[in-house]
């Protein structure tokens, strides 16, 4: 997969893909994270809906997608599932999101959603975000290096 | 032990402020999702932008595996941000601001990035779109943070942080 993404449409039904989540995630009160925060705390399931009202959404459209369908029309890219491989990192990075996300209520795409509700004060937990992504690339890279004693490819 | 009190109040009240806005806005998410997979195959979750956004500023191997896609995920982070703005502009007098204290954000913050890039996925990319593709790793991930969230949330609860 190269950057060839040039179908003139492309970038837009992107920016509308998101422009609905957004949307979503503020109609759902999960930008806010005390209601996130009341779920964790057990004293409102509605994140229930919100979480397993889209994976239905998603679970429909992929499946017929994956089943009836061929490529996508604007990246001539097969339809696939998302399925990624089982092993230890899974349930360490979840337990680790996983006190994060009890700590602070917010996820990162509620986070971004946040701040369109004019949450300025998120920007502390994106900022957050974007050290941790990094921490842990900068030592996953370096470690992925030293075993295959390699250089980065640039 | 749970306190009954809690019990009580899970089996009294578990959708105090109803489920309509809850379910409508899942949905939402998930047509989100559906709209950018269906025309483009790519399946959009959130987390991912941190690292392939980090690839234009870092030449570290594990950000630069995103390159191809990081212009698009910026946009798609631009489009959430947005779509929130509309919700914000039609249904809200003022900007909303959260009182959760400023360390629970950056500290959690801080263990969601390393997490959920560890972990191959947060509650979009587990929760949703993993889900959604019936992949029994994502209900791993899903199971995993949930129980460990609502352990922390507890935890936190019971110390009396607050907000």
């Amino acid at each position: 997969m190269s950057e060839s993404e040039n179908h003139p449409l492309f970038m837009p039904l992107i920016f509308l893909g998101g422009l609905v989540f957004g949307f979503g995630l503020a109609f759902s009160n999960m930008a806010q994270p005390e209601v996130v925060l009341s779920f964790l705390q057990l004293t409102d399931f509605g994140l229930l809906f919100v979480m397993f009202g889209a994976a239905i959404v998603t679970g429909i459209t992929f499946f017929g997608a994956t089943h009836f369908l061929d490529r996508a029309p604007l990246t001539a890219k097969a339809y696939e599932r998302r399925l990624k491989s089982l092993d230890r990192n899974v349930v360490v990075g979840g337990g680790i999101f996983g006190v994060g996300w009890g700590l602070s209520g917010i996820c990162p795409g509620a986070a971004y959603a946040s701040l369109g509700i004019g949450n300025y004060a998120i920007l502390w937990g994106i900022a957050g975000m974007f050290i941790g992504a990094y921490v842990q690339g900068f030592w996953r890279s370096t470690r992925l290096e030293s075993a295959s004693g390699t250089t980065a490819a640039d | 032990m749970i306190p009954p009190e809690l019990v009580f109040g899970i089996l009294a009240e578990p959708f105090p402020e109803g489920i309509t806005h809850y379910a409508v806005g899942g949905v939402l998410v998930g047509l989100g999702v559906a709209v950018i997979y269906l025309g483009t195959g790519h399946i959009a979750g959130a987390s991912t932008f941190l690292e392939s956004t980090l690839s234009y500023g870092s030449n570290l191997s594990r950000f630069q595996q995103y390159r191809p896609s990081r212009d698009w995920r910026v946009v798609f982070t631009l489009g959430i941000v947005a779509g929130a703005g509309v919700y914000a502009l039609l249904y809200q007098d003022a900007l909303w601001v959260t009182e959760v204290q400023a360390w629970r954000l950056f500290l959690g913050g801080i263990l969601i990035g390393i997490g959920t890039r560890l972990g191959k996925g947060c509650t979009s990319g587990h929760g949703v779109c993993g889900v959604g593709s019936v992949s029994s790793t994502s209900f791993v991930g899903v199971a995993t943070f949930l129980l460990i969230a609502i352990g922390t949330a507890q935890l936190v609860l019971a110390l009396e942080v607050v907000p």
